[in-house]
C-alpha cells in the first residue's frame, strides 16, 4: 500500500476560497476602462435567407458605437476541421431560431437593446426541417448546400460477423428507443471580453486579448485567428474562473468571436454576456436521438451480437457532430465483451440550434437503450440483471473487436460493490409494488487518443519554474472549469517534489504564459495534463536531486522528497524520517533568520564546516540546484501512445482512449401510480477512476454525473415547436433543485491504471450514462413497465401505466407511446406563433397531418 | 432616464451613488459598487445566484430595485468572511466539496447563513427545503449537506471552546 503525502487525501480545492468569498472573478465580473456592452440580434426564423440588413437607424442612436454584421467577418469556422460551416454572424442565411445576425456595441445594455430594435432585417423565409428522419429525405432547400439530404455525416461499420451472431443467439430483442434533447445549463452564462491594444512600434491596433468563459482557450485562439485573419501570435486568450461547462463551452461559441469583431469595429473593448435564454439558443448540448437497437444473447447469458442504427438530430451546424455520431457506435465496445457489432449512424441537420458535446457525449443515449434492452433479455432468459452483466465481462488487457484497447478494468468490482451495498440480491424483485431497484453500467474515455486537429504534437505540455524563493510555479494550459484541474495539478506537482501544497502556485489557461493543452473535454485533463505535470515535476526533481546529492555526498537515487525536505533514504527509520534528524524547523520569526531558511536575495545558510548532512530543506536544495544549474525549469508533455489509438477503419479515430473509466449503479425508485411521478430515493454509484487523487473531488464528480443523468432521466427535456424552443429557462427546462435530488452514495473503485498519473483515470463523465437505464430498469422492477423514451416524465409513466391497466387512452404524450416510441413528439400548441408556425417543408409530417392533428394536449 | 442619488448600506458601510431609478439591486452591486460576488445566472428569478440578505433575510437581488433598498442593511457574500478569515460555512464548503465551479456558491452561502441563524439544528429535510430556491448544476447538492453539518459542528465546537 503506497503511502503518499498528498495524493489520495481529501483536500479543499486550491481556489475554493475565491469561490466561497465571491472574490474569484468570472468573465462577466471583469471590466476594463472604456468597455462597451455588446448585444446580439438573433434570427426569429428557423430557416431564411437574409436579403437586406439596414443598421442606419440603430447606428444613429446616441450611445451606439459600432454595429457589425456577417460581412465584417465572413470567414467560416467550426470546432472540427471537417465542420467549418459556421459564421460568427450569419452571412447569407439564418438556420435556426436564435442564429446570430448582428451585434451592437454601445455604452450600456439599455442603449444596446434599444438599438437592436432599430435594426431592419429583411428575410426571405424558407421551408424548414425539424424532424431528422424527415430531414434526411430532403432534396430541396437544403440547410447547407454541400450536404445533400441534410446529412451531415453517416457511418456504417461491421465488426466481426453480426448476422452469424444473431443466428447463434437463443433470444433476440429489437426495439426503438428515443432520448430527448438535453443541454448543459451551466450556472454561468457564456461571457467574453475582447480588447485590442495599440502596438508601440506601429501606433496601430495590434494585439488582441480575449477573456472568455471557455473550456478550450487554445481552440478559441485558433478560431479567432481564422475569422479575424490575425496571426495566433497576436492573440492572447485568458480563461478566468468558469462557472461550469459540461461540454457547453468545449467549442467556440459565437459570442466569443462576435465580441472580438465588435471590439475591432468599435475600437474599444467589448464585453458580451449571454442571457439565460441565449445560452439555451447557443445550446451545443446532447442531440435528441433515435436508437434502433437489436441485441442477441444465448441462454446462458452471453451476448452474441449487437446492431444499432442511430439517428441524431444535430441541429443547424456540424459542431462536434461527426464525433458525437461516432461515439454512439464506438463505445458499444470496451464495456462488455461483444464479439459482433453492426453500427449505422446518421448525423442529420435540422433547423434548430446546433448540438455539440455534453457530458458523456454520444455514448449516453445509446447506453440507455443498451442497458434497458440487456435487462429485457435477462428477464427473458430468467437471469438476474446483475448476473447477466457479470457473464459478459472483458478479460483485459485486450483489444475489442472495434479496435479499443482496454487495460485497467474495474467493472467487476464496481458491480460487486453496488450489488452488495444496495442489498440487491435480497431486495430486487421483492420490494412492494411501486418500489424497485434497477442496475446499469457505463464507461467513458480518459481523453481521446486522437486529437481533433490531427498532428503529432503532444496533447498537453506543462512547464514548471522553481526559483530562489522556493516557490513552485506550474504553468499549465489545462482549463479549470470547476472540475478541480488546478488542484489536481498542484497535488501531482507537490507529491512528486515532496513539497507542501502551499508552496505550489498554478498559472493556468493563458495562451501567452502556458503551453498548449488542448482543452477540458472528453475527460482528458487528469490523465493527460496530469501526466505532463508529473513529467515536468520529475524533470525538475532530477535537477534538485543532483544538487542535493552532491551536497550530501550520496547518489541521487538515495534521496526521498517529502514534507518539504530531501532526506537520504538509507537513514529512513519506520516513521519515514531519518534517524537523528531534528524535527520540522520552526517557522520564520519576525526577525527573519531561521536555520537554513533562504531569504529572497541572500543566502543565509550557516557556513560552518558541518560535513555531509543527512537531509536538507526544500529551499536549501533549490538554492543548491540553482547555484549549479541556473534557473530551475522543467517541462513535461503527454501524447497518447500509438497502441491506444485504435483501428484504421473510417471513423476509427473516435472511441480509442489510453484508458476507460467504469461505472456500475443501482437506483432505488418509487413510482406513484396515480400521478406517474417517479422518485429516486437513492443511487449507489461505483466508479473505477484508476486512483482517486482527491477523494472529495472524485466523489463530487461521481455524484454530479449521476445527478445530471437523473435530470435527463426524469425531468430535463428541451421542448420544440416549429424550431422554437418552448422552455428556455432553468425552471421550465426542469433542472432539479435540492428537493428533487436523490441521495447518491459514491463508491470509489481503484484499478490503478498502468499509464495514468499515479494510476488515475477520469471520474467526471463515466457515471452519467448508467443512471438513466438504472432508473428505467428500477421503474420496471417497481411497476412492470418498460419505458423506451426518456425523460420518464409523469405523463409518459402514466400513459404506460394506463396502457398496462387497459384503461381508456388519454393523449398525454402527443400520440407517442413511450414504451414503443415511433418518432419525436411535436409539442402541440405554440405560445409564440398562436398555432401558425413558419412554413413547414412539404415532407414534414405535421404539415401532412394538418393543423387539427398538430394541436393537442400540452 | 435621469439618474438619482441613493444611499445604500452594504456590508456595514454606506455608499452614496447615482443610478437610474429602474436599476436592479444586483446590477447596482455588481456595476456601481464592484461587488461582483453576487451573480446573474438567469433572466427570470429562477436560479438564486443573486441572493443577498436584506436585514438578514435572503432576497433575490435581481428582482429588487436598488432604490427601494435604501435604509436597509444589505449583506452580500463579500460581507460573510470574518475578520479576513473564512467563516465556518465557507471553510466547510471548500473542505467538503460544496463548491465545484463556485458560480452558485455565493447565493447558497447567503441562503445557508440565514438558515443556520434561524434554525441552528436543521434536519436534512429542513436543509433541502431551505436550499430549494438555489440551483446548482455541478454538485447534485449532496456534498453541500455534509458541508453544512460540518459547519454546524465547527461552530458548536468553537463556542464550546470559547466557554
Amino acid at each position: 500500500m503506497t503511502d503518499f503525502s498528498i495524493i489520495g487525501k481529501p483536500i479543499a480545492m486550491v481556489d475554493a476560497a475565491g469561490k466561497t468569498t465571491g472574490a474569484g472573478k468570472y468573465t462577466d465580473d471583469l471590466s476594463v476602462p472604456g468597455m462597451l456592452v455588446g448585444r446580439i440580434l438573433h434570427s426569429p426564423f428557423p430557416h431564411a435567407r437574409i436579403k437586406r440588413i439596414d443598421t442606419s437607424r440603430a447606428a444613429a442612436l446616441d450611445g451606439v458605437v459600432a454595429i457589425v454584421t456577417g460581412k465584417d467577418a465572413p470567414n467560416p469556422y467550426g470546432i472540427l476541421p471537417v465542420g467549418h460551416d459556421e459564421h460568427a454572424l450569419a452571412l447569407d442565411k439564418v438556420r435556426y431560431v436564435g442564429d446570430n445576425v448582428a451585434c451592437v456595441a454601445a455604452i450600456d445594455e439599455a442603449t444596446a437593446d434599444k438599438a437592436l430594435e432599430l435594426i431592419d432585417v429583411e428575410y426571405e423565409v424558407l421551408p424548414a426541417y425539424f424532424d431528422p428522419e424527415e430531414s434526411m429525405k430532403a432534396e430541396t432547400n437544403l440547410i447547407h448546400d454541400n450536404k445533400p439530404n441534410n446529412l451531415e455525416k453517416d457511418y456504417h461499420h461491421v465488426f466481426g460477423d453480426p448476422d452469424r451472431g444473431f443466428a447463434e443467439a437463443d433470444h433476440v430483442a429489437e426495439a426503438r428507443f428515443i432520448a430527448n434533447e438535453v443541454t448543459h445549463a451551466a450556472m454561468e452564462p457564456h461571457s467574453t471580453l475582447a480588447q485590442f491594444e495599440i502596438d508601440s512600434q506601429t501606433g496601430k491596433p495590434g494585439r488582441l486579448t480575449v477573456w472568455s468563459s471557455t473550456q478550450v482557450p487554445y481552440y478559441l485562439q485558433h478560431k479567432l485567428s481564422l475569422v479575424l485573419e490575425m496571426p495566433m501570435a497576436q492573440i492572447r486568450v485568458i480563461k478566468p474562473l468558469v462557472g461550469g461547462g459540461f461540454g457547453g463551452k468545449s467549442e467556440v461559441i459565437p459570442l466569443e468571436i462576435i465580441a472580438a469583431i465588435a471590439a475591432r469595429a468599435a475600437r474599444a473593448p467589448v464585453k458580451i454576456t449571454y442571457t439565460r435564454e441565449e445560452v439555451f439558443w447557443a445550446h451545443r448540448g446532447r442531440p435528441r436521438t433515435i436508437i434502433d437497437l437489436k441485441t442477441g444473447v444465448k441462454n446462458e447469458g452471453r451476448i452474441t451480437a449487437v446492431k444499432a442504427r442511430v439517428v441524431q438530430d444535430g441541429g443547424a451546424y456540424c459542431s462536434y457532430g461527426v464525433v458525437t455520431i461516432l461515439y454512439s457506435g464506438a463505445l458499444l465496445g470496451a464495456l462488455y465483451d461483444i464479439p459482433n457489432i453492426q453500427y449505422d449512424g446518421y448525423r442529420v441537420l435540422t433547423n434548430k440550434p446546433a448540438c455539440g458535446a455534453m457530458r458523456g457525449h454520444g455514448t449516453v443515449n445509446v447506453r440507455f437503450a443498451f442497458e434497458s434492452q440487456l435487462d429485457e433479455l435477462g428477464a427473458k432468459i430468467q437471469l438476474d440483471p446483475a448476473e447477466i452483466r457479470q457473464r459478459n465481462l472483458l478479460r483485459p488487457p485486450c483489444v475489442t473487436v472495434n479496435g479499443l484497447r482496454v487495460q485497467s478494468y474495474g467493472l467487476p468490482e464496481c458491480i460487486e460493490k453496488v450489488v452488495e451495498r444496495s442489498e440487491w440480491k435480497q431486495r430486487r424483485g421483492k420490494l412492494p409494488r411501486g418500489r424497485g431497484l434497477g442496475i446499469a453500467c457505463s464507461h467513458y474515455v480518459s481523453g481521446a487518443a486522437n486529437s481533433i486537429i490531427r498532428s503529432d504534437m503532444p496533447h498537453s505540455t506543462v512547464n514548471i519554474k522553481i526559483d530562489r524563493d522556493g516557490g513552485v510555479v506550474v504553468f499549465t494550459g489545462a482549463s479549470e472549469i470547476g472540475q478541480g484541474s488546478d488542484t489536481m495539478t498542484a497535488q501531482i506537482a507537490a507529491e512528486t517534489l515532496g513539497c507542501s501544497l502551499g508552496r505550489v502556485k498554478i498559472v493556468a489557461a493563458d495562451t501567452d504564459l502556458t503551453p498548449i493543452d488542448i482543452g477540458s473535454y472528453s475527460s482528458r485533463v487528469t490523465f493527460m495534463a496530469g501526466n505532463a505535470t508529473l513529467r515536468a515535476a520529475e524533470q525538475v526533481k532530477k535537477q534538485i536531486a543532483a544538487a542535493a546529492a552532491r551536497k550530501m555526498s550520496c547518489a541521487s537515487e538515495e534521496l526521498i522528497f517529502r514534507d518539504d525536505r530531501i532526506v537520504k533514504n538509507k537513514d529512513l527509520s519506520a516513521d519515514g524520517v531519518g534517524a537523528g534528524v531534528s524535527p520540522v524547523p520552526p517557522s520564520a520569526s519576525v526577525s527573519g533568520r531561521v536555520e537554513g531558511q533562504i531569504l529572497r536575495g541572500s543566502l543565509q545558510q550557516k557556513r560552518k564546516d558541518e560535513g555531509p548532512r543527512d537531509w536538507m530543506t526544500f529551499e536549501e536544495a533549490v538554492v543548491a540546484a540553482i547555484d549549479f544549474h541556473g534557473a530551475l525549469t522543467g517541462t513535461g508533455s503527454y501524447a497518447p501512445p500509438p497502441e491506444a489509438r485504435g483501428g484504421k477503419h473510417k471513423g476509427g479515430g473516435v472511441g480509442p482512449s489510453p484508458a476507460y473509466s467504469y461505472s456500475a449503479q443501482v437506483a432505488e425508485v418509487s413510482v406513484d401510480e396515480e400521478t406517474g411521478e417517479v422518485t429516486v430515493h437513492k443511487v449507489w454509484a461505483a466508479h473505477d477512476c484508476g486512483r482517486a487523487l482527491n477523494p472529495v473531488s472524485v466523489e463530487g464528480q461521481i455524484i454530479g454525473s449521476v445527478w445530471m443523468g437523473m435530470g435527463q432521466a426524469l425531468t430535463e427535456e428541451m421542448v420544440w415547436k416549429d424550431g422554437m424552443l418552448m422552455n428556455p429557462g432553468l425552471l421550465e427546462y426542469r433542472s432539479p433543485s435540492s428537493v428533487e435530488s436523490p441521495e447518491v452514495e459514491p463508491i470509489i473503485v481503484e484499478s490503478i491504471d498502468p499509464e495514468g498519473p499515479f494510476g488515475a483515470k477520469e471520474c467526471s463523465e463515466g457515471s452519467l450514462a448508467a443512471t438513466i437505464p438504472a432508473i428505467s430498469n428500477a421503474i420496471y422492477d417497481a411497476v412492470g413497465i418498460r419505458l423506451h423514451e426518456c425523460p420518464f416524465t409523469p405523463e409518459r409513466v402514466l400513459a404506460a401505466l394506463r396502457a398496462q391497466r387497459g384503461q381508456k387512452k388519454i393523449n398525454l404524450t402527443e400520440g407517442i407511446d413511450p414504451t414503443t416510441p415511433a418518432k419525436f413528439r411535436e409539442h402541440g400548441g405554440s405560445l409564440w406563433f398562436r398555432g401558425r408556425g413558419p412554413e413547414r417543408h412539404p415532407l414534414d409530417p405535421a404539415r401532412r397531418e394538418g393543423p387539427a392533428a398538430a394541436a393537442g394536449d400540452d | 432616464m435621469k439618474k438619482e442619488l441613493i444611499e445604500l448600506r452594504v456590508n456595514g458601510r454606506s455608499h452614496e451613488f447615482a443610478i437610474e431609478p429602474s436599476k436592479l439591486l444586483l446590477d447596482a452591486l455588481r456595476q456601481d459598487l464592484q461587488l461582483t460576488g453576487s451573480k446573474r445566472g438567469c433572466d427570470d428569478s429562477s436560479c438564486g445566484a443573486c441572493t443577498v440578505q436584506l436585514d438578514g433575510v435572503p432576497m433575490l437581488s435581481c428582482t429588487m430595485l436598488a432604490a427601494s433598498c435604501e435604509g436597509q442593511e444589505i449583506t452580500t457574500i463579500e460581507g460573510v468572511s470574518e475578520h479576513g478569515s473564512l467563516a465556518a460555512i465557507q471553510k466547510a464548503y471548500g473542505d467538503w466539496g460544496g463548491a465545484q465551479c463556485g458560480f452558485c456558491t455565493p447565493g447558497f452561502i447567503m441562503t445557508v447563513t440565514h438558515l443556520l441563524a434561524e434554525n441552528p439544528r436543521p434536519t436534512e429535510e429542513d436543509i433541502r427545503g431551505a436550499l430549494s430556491g438555489n440551483l446548482c448544476r455541478c454538485t447534485g447538492y449532496s456534498q453541500m449537506y455534509h458541508a453544512i453539518k460540518a459547519a454546524i459542528e465547527a461552530e458548536q465546537k468553537g463556542m464550546a471552546e470559547a466557554r
